[in-house]
């Protein structure tokens, strides 16, 4: 058993440069301690994501043959070749619109949703809980879905469009509708995680703000700028890495819907490192795009972490 | 309360209700169309303009989807994988977030950077090398390469770790004390106050496997090993089915998710945004 005494020496000796060899052999066993917890996640982490994120890196400045084994060291070219490719051009392209089309309308109308579902009316629950479903639907369904509703001839949007004197859309087979087409189902995707979210964050928001607000007269609009909006920006700051990300890596809908098509309208870089890599065994042209993908997130993230979030208010 | 004044009351309301009501249908429209074209026969579902809801209870095209192709199979490999996962990431990152609430050691802000920083790297960075791997190891078409890539996770351990640091220290003196070993304090009295974090972290896991795509779609090539996300796609590429046999399949799928989700969905919010508002 140990004594209080014998605690209270170890916490003084914890605060002590651990000089004797007695205490440096207690950080050892800690540390050893902690090692032993943390080595079954760190294993895996090694052999799966730092292992393989440096083998990617190395196989881009290589060539290799058809089942991905190198066969020559080039150095850079492959991205010299990256750079002047009018195809990755275009991925990158289509990458950034994708970005720019889902994730702010994403989280501008899901703002709307978490608005009204934060209503104080009774059987609001139900509608909260439609609000936030698309939590339950993932994007291969969802895309399967639209599949339908996208259809021609058959489907229900140009039925729909038709009865309020709208003619027929190409969506996926136009090359101009194709990526917004793929866009709206993304957001339509995303609304759920998106409302809940900032439902959550505007419970969050003290009651009292909003009386004394009220009491010296704000109007509705005035209130969601100056106490909502200003106490729900790091919830919306989170919800943006999470969309951007989420953006960047989108991959099932492209592939169910359009396959990168028409004419490459949809092959964002995702799905264009899946099929070089894949379909054309092309492995060392495709790690270079993916070390370039990996940069462009580098890159966002850090942006966001430093410049945004420095603006953003929290409590 | 003058009569003018509960004249406008109710006129408000009856308008929110209205906007409401109209939002949700945009919002749950694509899902309806799902269940009704499900159960629509052929003639229906080719006929224009497009039917708005089902015309009769026919079940046939559920009968069809499940004959036609092997769905049960796919929704049993999904749901073995999910579990594997799910189970997996619930004991690798209990034991890492152990290490970070409760032991002092040197480097442990460095370790948990380590542990942050995979969250920056995104799979597709890494996607070709591990395929390589799972390939030389012979892992395809095997519930090893479905899952043992996934049974680490950042996130994971982010979320317990924030949930454990509010468990008071004086609980580790004392189990200390009375001769518990780091072990047996995790497993008998840190984990079972920790149940709201876990069982958020196990819906969180589950429905992120189940909902997988690019990796299941590289490695299995044997019908007998695809998941159910990947299966679900395949009954659409071949020609011999119509509409209505995919739609049956798509809210076959989307059941067990949606069971998860009114079971488990408050937790799931609670958890995660405890985690995201506070970060």
């Amino acid at each position: 058993m140990v004594t209080n005494d014998q605690r209270l020496a170890s916490q003084k000796s914890s605060r002590r440069t651990p000089s004797s060899s007695r205490a440096r052999w207690r950080e050892m066993k800690k540390f050893l301690l902690a090692l032993a917890y943390l080595s079954p996640s760190l294993l895996i982490f090694l052999a799966f994501v730092f292992i393989p994120l440096i083998r990617s890196f190395i196989l881009s400045t290589q060539l290799t043959d058809p089942i991905g084994r190198p066969v020559a060291f080039v150095g850079l070219t492959q991205y010299q070749r990256l750079l002047q490719n009018p195809q990755f051009l275009n991925s990158l392209q289509r990458t950034l619109l994708f970005v720019l089309y889902t994730v702010p309308t994403t989280l501008v109308i899901a703002l709307g949703l978490a608005l009204l579902g934060n209503l104080r009316l009774r059987r609001i629950s139900i509608f909260r809980m439609i609000f936030s479903l698309t939590i339950a639907v993932s994007a291969a369904t969802a895309s399967l879905i639209f599949l339908y509703l996208f259809h021609p001839a058959l489907g229900m949007l140009n039925y729909l469009l038709g009865l309020v004197g709208i003619p027929s859309i190409g969506w996926l087979t136009d090359v101009r509708t194709a990526l917004p087409s793929v866009a709206l189902v993304t957001v339509w995707l995303q609304l759920g995680l998106n409302t809940v979210i900032l439902l959550a964050g505007m419970q969050g928001i003290p009651e009292e703000l909003y009386e004394s607000a009220m009491i010296d007269g704000a109007s509705g609009p005035a209130r969601f700028r100056h106490i909502t909006l200003p106490l729900l920006s790091p919830t919306i700051f989170f919800l943006l890495v999470v969309d951007l990300l989420a953006a960047f890596q989108a991959f099932t809908q492209f592939h169910v819907l359009t396959k990168g098509g028409p004419i490459n309208s949809t092959n964002v870089l995702v799905f264009s490192i899946y099929r070089e890599f894949y379909f054309n065994g092309q492995y060392s042209y495709a790690a270079a795009q993916s070390i370039v993908l990996f940069f462009i997130m580098l890159v966002v993230t850090i942006i966001q972490f430093g410049v945004i979030e420095r603006r953003v208010v929290y409590e | 309360m003058s009569l003018d004044a509960r004249w406008q009351r109710i006129l408000t309301n009856t308008a929110l209700y209205l906007l409401l009501t109209i939002v949700a249908v945009i919002v749950i429209f694509p899902l309806w169309s799902a269940l009704t074209i499900s159960m629509l026969s052929e003639t229906e579902v080719a006929s224009y303009p497009p039917l708005l809801a089902p015309t009769s209870l026919y079940l046939t095209n559920f009968v069809r989807a499940l004959e036609q192709a092997p769905l049960l199979r796919y929704l049993f490999n999904s749901i073995v994988q999910s579990t594997l996962v799910m189970a997996g990431q619930l004991i690798t990152a209990s034991l890492a977030a152990y290490a970070f609430a409760f032991i002092d050691f040197k480097g442990r802000n460095l370790m948990f950077l380590v542990f942050l920083s995979t969250l920056m790297i995104p799979w597709e960075a890494t996607i070709i090398p591990n395929y390589l791997t799972v390939r030389s190891l012979g892992w395809t078409d095997t519930y090893m390469g479905l899952t043992v890539p996934f049974l680490a996770t950042a996130f994971g351990t982010f979320l317990l770790r924030q949930f454990f640091l509010t468990i008071p220290r004086e609980l580790q003196d004392a189990a200390t004390i009375d001769g518990c070993g780091s072990l047996r304090f995790l497993t008998a009295i840190v984990l079972p106050l920790a149940r709201p974090a876990l069982g958020t972290l196990a819906v969180y896991s589950f429905l992120q496997t189940y909902n997988q795509y690019l990796w299941p779609l590289l490695i299995t090539n044997d019908q007998q090993m695809r998941t159910v996300q990947i299966g679900i796609t395949l009954l659409q590429d071949e020609e011999r089915f119509a509409f209505n046999v995919v739609m049956a399949g798509v809210v076959l799928v989307l059941l067990p998710t949606f069971a998860l989700f009114i079971v488990g969905n408050r937790q799931l919010i609670r958890g995660l945004t405890a985690g995201a508002v506070k970060g």
